[in-house]
């Protein structure tokens, strides 16, 4: 969950900016074209350090790289499409015959790369979007599901804390020794989970007190009006949602992985590419408002 | 129409063979402050969960009687009807607090409410400034410290301002400047607002000022119900654990009537002549008195005495030397402490929350690397950290630790219980059992952090009482603690950190018979009037005022 209002991407309602995440999400779907992916990748990095949030894309990056290393591979290995082969690894057991093409090859790192974009577009939403918000939207479609989504949130981190303490205990006990064994573990997991369910019994009493069971539903009323933020975040969605249509239908993104790989060239990727990065970035550029 | 009504009200926990509660009457008129005392286990935090209505609805077990709040019967109306009448906190900060940001936790039990956007909006607001929790609205809940999650739970509680606000020891996870705090916000609602208050506290001393009415719990039974002077002239006969140090102080030199906080004490005091506005309490300097000098500071270590080695000729149990801990962003932590303590000595570590007691305690017992600086020990360092419950793993008292260590810290018999199952100070004792181990091993250091919070006061004065025979048998004890009354009962010396390094170092007396924050409720009430000897705890303020008395009446 996100620092508040730190960047226009916080500041933004939270339909507004879950709507960007998913466009990015769709223009990756829409096609492998290798400019694109790049550019998209580019775009969510950079609107993730103007967001303050790079940490947290960052370490999700490392994970969705070692994902989209082991797609590739098995690409690879597995895909027997393709002309240009470049190894050939001969009988591999029950996969028979091996041969690695080129056209294998990029396929696989094009498909991992759609993966690394689309872990980063979600690990943007997730580090930006405040949850609270998110549950504030969801309420008249599915309130408890969402507010069950919340908690879950919110007990991670007091989860982690109470693991931390009893890590500590654990090594302040005189037969500190007996914690490091397997037993030891599993009895250190069971007290972590009986913890938990202490928490959990707590978390539920709190919500009795503060009239979640006997929640009556808010009228039906006037939405709040749109901030700039609102509007130049759902623009942006707006925009790339049809560029993710034009990628889609269009040419300019055209690619064919086999027989032989086939990428569209020429002056329209180009383009294609710089207004993905316009739209996508154009409301993190944000400057109007008044100073103090 | 009272704020709440029991009538009658008896209750057990399912599957307890005793109950909780038993046959309480009582009432709370609107606007009421009423303080719930008795000793851990007395049926205080039943009461409160009685009145908000989580007993019998969320706990399940048997019920009989009528328990009314503000006209809602709790038998017709669950927490969630009543809670638009009734505001309620519970003990831990962390549990008390459901969304991601301030605002949000506020707004929460009134969007429950069904109430309109702006009107929760309001509420929002006028919550968070009444509690003095505005600047936090946009802050994520992650973020705040336990005093400030408090603060929010109770801006929460006290959103659709019910007409009555119930609340269970919520300054026992706190450090006692912000228990302070929320015991005088919570005073400024009542008087403010007019919100009846019903409070379950330990530490009557900071909040029988405040009170209009006091009741006692034993065993589940109400057996006390009076104003806060009456129930301390009760307690003097009947329940020892529940006087205030103020009262036992008058008890102890034969005066009447007991007061209820520090301001009476010292009132009646000076109306009989046994106080006057004068000096420092005594003659001699203390760490407080800004006019004191350097009375109290640590000395430095001599370099003839580094040269020639001699300081280090005095046994020494566990010693730190010129310990830094500087965190990477730059900030230090603790800055170059000294410090050493022999075999079988009893030091109080006292400072602000921040200051750095939990760090050196880590360091002390080898959980932590020092940036700088080293850390030597005669033998093993036992480290009891603050939740006890962190070191119990097991299904069976006996498997946490021998029978030997067991019986040294009073669990003998309770070897077939759940861990889980005993009270707060069998399971303090249990962990202390735990990291003190067998006797064969017995450690060399024993250090404490905050072991006090949320303890009764016969629990703290057995756990005083146990510390001193681990420190009689050469184990020394340093406990970090908020606690000057516990800290005068157990300590002979007190080390005050602020900044990281310690600025007083010095005996108990010393240190907590001048200062402000960091002195014994019988000092401060004493703090007027010099004396050669300085009384902490309220037997030696009584022999020092029966003294003065007989002064005053020898023509």
């Amino acid at each position: 969950m996100g620092a508040p209002r730190a960047s226009p991407l916080h500041a933004a309602r939270a339909g507004a900016t879950i709507a960007y995440g998913l466009s990015l999400v769709a223009v990756a779907l829409a096609g492998t074209h290798p400019l694109v992916l790049g550019t998209l990748a580019v775009a969510i990095a950079l609107a993730a350090l103007r967001c303050g949030v790079g940490r947290e894309v960052a370490r999700a990056a490392r994970l969705a790289l070692v994902l989209a290393a082991l797609i590739a591979l098995v690409n690879a290995l597995v895909v027997r499409e393709g002309l240009t082969v470049v190894l050939r690894l001969g009988g591999a057991g029950p996969l028979g015959e091996v041969d690695v093409t080129a056209e294998a090859l990029v396929s696989g790192l094009l498909l991992g790369g759609r993966v690394v974009v689309v872990v980063l577009a979600f690990a943007l939403l997730a580090a930006v979007v405040d949850a609270d918000a998110l549950l504030r939207l969801a309420r008249r479609a599915s309130f408890r599901s969402a507010l069950t989504a919340v908690l879950a949130l919110r007990i991670v981190p007091v989860l982690a804390r109470d693991a931390r303490r009893m890590d500590e205990a654990c090594r302040c006990r005189s037969d500190a020794a007996a914690t490091g064994t397997a037993r030891g573990r599993l009895a250190v997991v069971r007290a972590l989970a009986a913890g938990a369910l202490d928490r959990a019994v707590d978390v539920a009493a709190t919500l009795e007190l503060r009239g979640y069971a006997a929640r009556r539903p808010a009228p039906r009323e006037r939405g709040e009006p749109w901030s700039r933020h609102d509007l130049s975040v759902a623009g942006a969605a707006a925009g790339l949602a049809a560029l993710a249509l034009w990628v889609a239908l269009g040419d300019a993104a055209a690619m064919r992985s086999y027989p032989r790989l086939e990428i569209a060239g020429g002056a329209a990727p180009a383009v294609l590419c710089a207004a993905i990065a316009l739209v996508a970035l154009a409301p993190l550029a944000a400057r109007r408002g008044i100073a103090r | 129409m009272s704020a709440l009504r029991l009538e009658r009200f008896s209750y057990t926990y399912p599957g307890a063979e005793t109950p909780a509660l038993r046959d309480v009457s009582l009432v709370v008129e609107p606007g009421e402050f009423v303080v719930l005392a008795g000793l851990s286990a007395s049926g205080k935090s039943t009461l409160i969960r009685a009145g908000c209505g989580l007993v019998p609805h969320f706990h399940g077990g048997t019920a009989s009687g009528r328990v009314t709040c503000v006209g809602l019967d709790t038998r017709e109306h669950g927490p969630g009807d009543l809670a638009r009448a009734c505001g309620t906190l519970l003990q831990d900060p962390e549990t008390q607090v459901v969304m991601g940001t301030v605002r949000a936790e506020i707004a929460f039990p009134l969007e429950n409410a069904g109430l309109r956007a702006a009107a929760v909006a309001r509420g929002v607001e006028e919550a968070a400034l009444a509690l003095g929790v505005a600047d936090l609205l946009d802050r994520s809940t992650r973020e705040l410290s336990g005093g400030e999650l408090q603060r929010v739970a109770l801006a929460a509680a006290l959103a659709a301002r019910p007409a009555l606000v119930l609340l269970d020891e919520p300054t026992s996870q706190l450090d006692p400047v912000a228990g302070d705090e929320l015991i005088w916000l919570l005073r400024r609602l009542n008087e403010e607002w007019g919100t009846a208050v019903v409070l379950a506290e330990h530490r009557l001393e900071r909040c029988l000022a405040h009170a209009d009415r006091a009741i006692v719990l034993e065993d589940g039974a109400l057996v006390c119900d009076g104003p806060p002077r009456a129930m301390l002239e009760w307690a003097a006969d009947r329940a020892p654990a529940l006087q205030t140090p103020a009262a036992r102080l008058f008890a102890h030199a034969g005066l009447r009537p007991a007061p209820a906080g520090v301001k009476e004490a010292r009132a009646t005091l000076r109306a009989h002549g046994l106080l006057d506005g004068a000096a420092g309490p005594d003659g001699a300097g203390s760490a407080g008195d800004p006019e004191a000098g350097d009375a109290g500071a640590p000395r430095a270590t001599g370099a003839w005495r580094r040269l020639t080695g001699r300081g280090d000729r005095i046994p020494t149990a566990l010693r730190a030397r010129g310990l830094w801990h500087e965190l990477t962003a730059g900030r230090a932590i603790l800055r170059g402490v000294d410090l050493r303590l022999r075999p079988g000595e009893r030091v109080a570590l006292m400072g602000r929350n921040g200051a750095g007691k939990s760090t050196l305690l880590r360091h002390l017992a080898g959980l932590q690397e020092p940036t700088r600086g080293r850390v030597e020990s005669a033998g093993r360092v036992a480290l009891l950290l603050q939740h006890p419950g962190d070191y119990l793993l097991h299904e069976r008292v006996a498997d946490e630790a021998s029978s030997a260590a067991l019986a040294a810290v009073g669990l003998t018999g309770l070897d077939e219980r759940h861990p889980r199952d005993l009270s707060g100070g069998q399971r303090q004792r249990l962990a202390l059992a735990v990291v003190l181990g067998d006797g064969d091993e017995r450690p060399a250091a024993l250090l404490l952090d905050e072991p006090t919070r949320g303890m009764d006061r016969a629990a703290k004065g057995d756990l005083a009482r146990r510390l001193r025979a681990i420190g009689a048998q050469g184990t020394a004890v340093l406990v970090a603690t908020h606690d000057a009354e516990f800290a005068a009962a157990l300590a002979e010396r007190v080390v005050l950190l602020a900044d990281g390094r310690p600025i007083a170092d010095a005996p108990a007396r010393e240190v907590l018979a001048g200062g402000w924050h960091f002195a014994t409720e019988t000092a401060r009430i004493l703090g007027g009037r010099p004396a050669a000897r300085p009384a902490l705890v309220a037997e030696e303020g009584g022999d020092l005022l029966r003294a003065r008395m007989t002064v005053e009446a020898t023509p």
